[in-house]
């Protein structure tokens, strides 16, 4: 069977044309911008889940003082500790390969008088009184320091929280700018389809009769460009993620999208057109109820 | 039906185009408007087909005061209302049969029906080979039979026309104007603006005579 023709000739206006290749530039800055703001909360998360519940204890490398039995005494005292689930001494060769990154695989290490490093666990739900253990550690075993990462972690959960927040405002910004857009072609299709549309109306037509016409052509232009931003968007977040795997990120968490991230990300096109549809529909609606 | 009370009708701040009309036209009359060329037959039918609002005065349309009707209820007045428009207005992208068929998709009948009835009623005004031309391609005469098919499909209860007989050789304009008697007579009330004296005497109904925006209404002798 043949399809109806539409009674309007959107398809020919000039105004629409950039209509797709506008919304394929939109989509792709607003799937990085979100993969971004994913990608940022979910190595704040990593960090968190990796070091919580976790402190170290360093005992410095002093003159005059030998650095094997200070640090056993503050295994021992740490392992009586109530609430300290395990405490061990980090192997030398472990606190050197911690170094490498930074002074290199040439031997300096060995040279260097680096502390020890004694990894604690904590007992899930028992709370332990750092300032006093601090305290008690510095008065037995000269040289000891417990490194907290809960205040650094706090820190970087802030910054999380503000790049994500950024991230989340770009994506607004770029939808305000997709319903400007929309909004413009819209009227100027209206404007120029304007005699069609008034013999419509003299016909008989309500005003969501045209409106219809105007939000399929939207929701069509709008979703070709936004599956061409999804696809370039997909190659670019693929780049992004064979070059970081290449990287020596010792220090990053990998970064492995879950369900819900690659469905927030697949939401953004269909979200985009949608946007698309309703502005049409409204613009439309407003604009025929403002000329009779 | 339809009932004009004292109406004054002006385009802008220009002067009154229309002045004082009343009228009433019963359900299942027939009337020619008749006048000058630049007497207000237009704007009269504009203000019929609800193109235009009235100045001033009162416009009453299918029981409904159009000074306090709602606009979400304008569709449904306009439904009842064929309009040949005199420069067509026929829709250039789509073909003779898809502009005849407007109104009942508008009216959402249903796609099998509307192919059916519009291809009968082409036929039946002579353009049964032409139906799916562009109006680009058409003749004034064949336009303006599309135009009356458009207007005539939805078995409008007020078929209002503008020279609807001005393009074609006088048979076609009997012709055309034997099909508005047969609406007239399944009770459709018609309303034909014409300067056309030959049809004002063979076809003998009530005339509305427009003169400097005034209204006078004729009826045959014998009548």
């Amino acid at each position: 069977m043949l399809r109806r023709p539409s009674d309007l000739q959107l398809d020919r206006d000039p105004s629409g044309r950039f209509l797709p290749f506008a919304v394929t530039l939109m989509v792709f800055l607003a799937m990085l911008a979100t993969a971004a703001a994913l990608a940022l909360s979910q190595s704040a998360l990593g960090f968190q889940h990796g070091l919580e519940g976790r402190l170290t204890v360093q005992i410095a490398d002093e003159p005059g003082s030998s650095l094997g039995p200070r640090a056993g005494r503050a295994v021992e005292l740490l392992r009586e500790t109530p609430g300290i689930a395990t405490a061990d001494e980090l192997p030398r060769e472990a606190v050197a390969a911690l170094l490498q990154p930074w002074l290199g695989r040439d031997g300096l290490t060995r040279e260097l008088p680096l502390p020890a490093l004694i990894d604690v666990t904590l007992t899930p739900g028992m709370a332990v009184d750092l300032d006093a253990l601090q305290a008690h550690l510095g008065n037995t075993v000269p040289g000891a320091r417990i490194d907290d990462p809960r205040p650094w972690l706090d820190r970087l959960s802030r910054i999380a929280v503000l790049l994500e927040g950024l991230a989340l405002a770009i994506v607004a910004a770029i939808g305000v700018a997709t319903v400007a857009m929309v909004v413009f072609a819209t009227r100027a299709g209206l404007a120029a389809h304007r005699e069609v549309i008034e013999v419509l109306h003299l016909i008989g037509a309500r005003d969501a009769y045209i409106a219809r016409q105007f939000q399929g052509h939207a929701l069509r232009l709008a979703f070709k460009g936004a599956l061409a931003g999804t696809a370039l968007a997909g190659l670019a977040l693929f780049a992004i993620g064979r070059a970081a795997a290449q990287l020596d990120a010792a220090l990053l968490p990998p970064v492995e999208f879950g369900p819900w991230s690659w469905g927030v990300l697949a939401a953004l096109p269909l979200v985009a057109s949608l946007l698309a549809t309703l502005t049409a529909r409204l613009t439309v609606l407003g604009a025929l109820r403002r000329l009779t | 039906m339809v009932r004009f009370q004292n109406v004054g009708m002006r385009y802008g701040l220009g002067p009154e185009v229309l002045r004082d009309v009343s009228f009433e036209l019963e359900p299942g009359s027939f009337h020619f408007l008749t006048g000058p060329s630049g007497a207000g037959k237009s704007s009269l039918l504009k203000l019929l087909y609800l193109a235009h609002r009235p100045s001033r005065g009162l416009i009453g349309l299918f029981g409904h005061d159009l000074a306090t009707i709602k606009r979400d209820k304008l569709p449904e007045l306009r439904r009842r209302i064929g309009v040949v428009f005199q420069e067509f207005r026929l829709i250039d992208h789509l073909s003779a049969l898809d502009n005849v068929a407007l109104p009942l998709r508008i009216a959402g009948v249903p796609e099998a029906q509307v192919k059916d009835h519009c291809a009968e009623l082409l036929s039946w005004v002579g353009l049964a080979d032409r139906m799916q031309a562009r109006p680009a391609t058409l003749s004034g005469g064949e336009k303006q039979r599309v135009a009356i098919a458009r207007a005539v499909i939805n078995r409008p209860s007020l078929l209002l026309a503008d020279e609807p007989t001005g393009n074609v050789d006088p048979e076609m304009g009997q012709r055309l104007l034997h099909l508005f008697v047969e609406l007239n007579k399944i009770g459709t009330t018609i309303v034909i603006a014409t300067h056309d004296a030959h049809l004002l005497q063979t076809f003998r109904k009530p005339v509305l005579t427009l003169a400097n925006g005034e209204l006078a209404v004729r009826r045959p002798r014998g009548e």
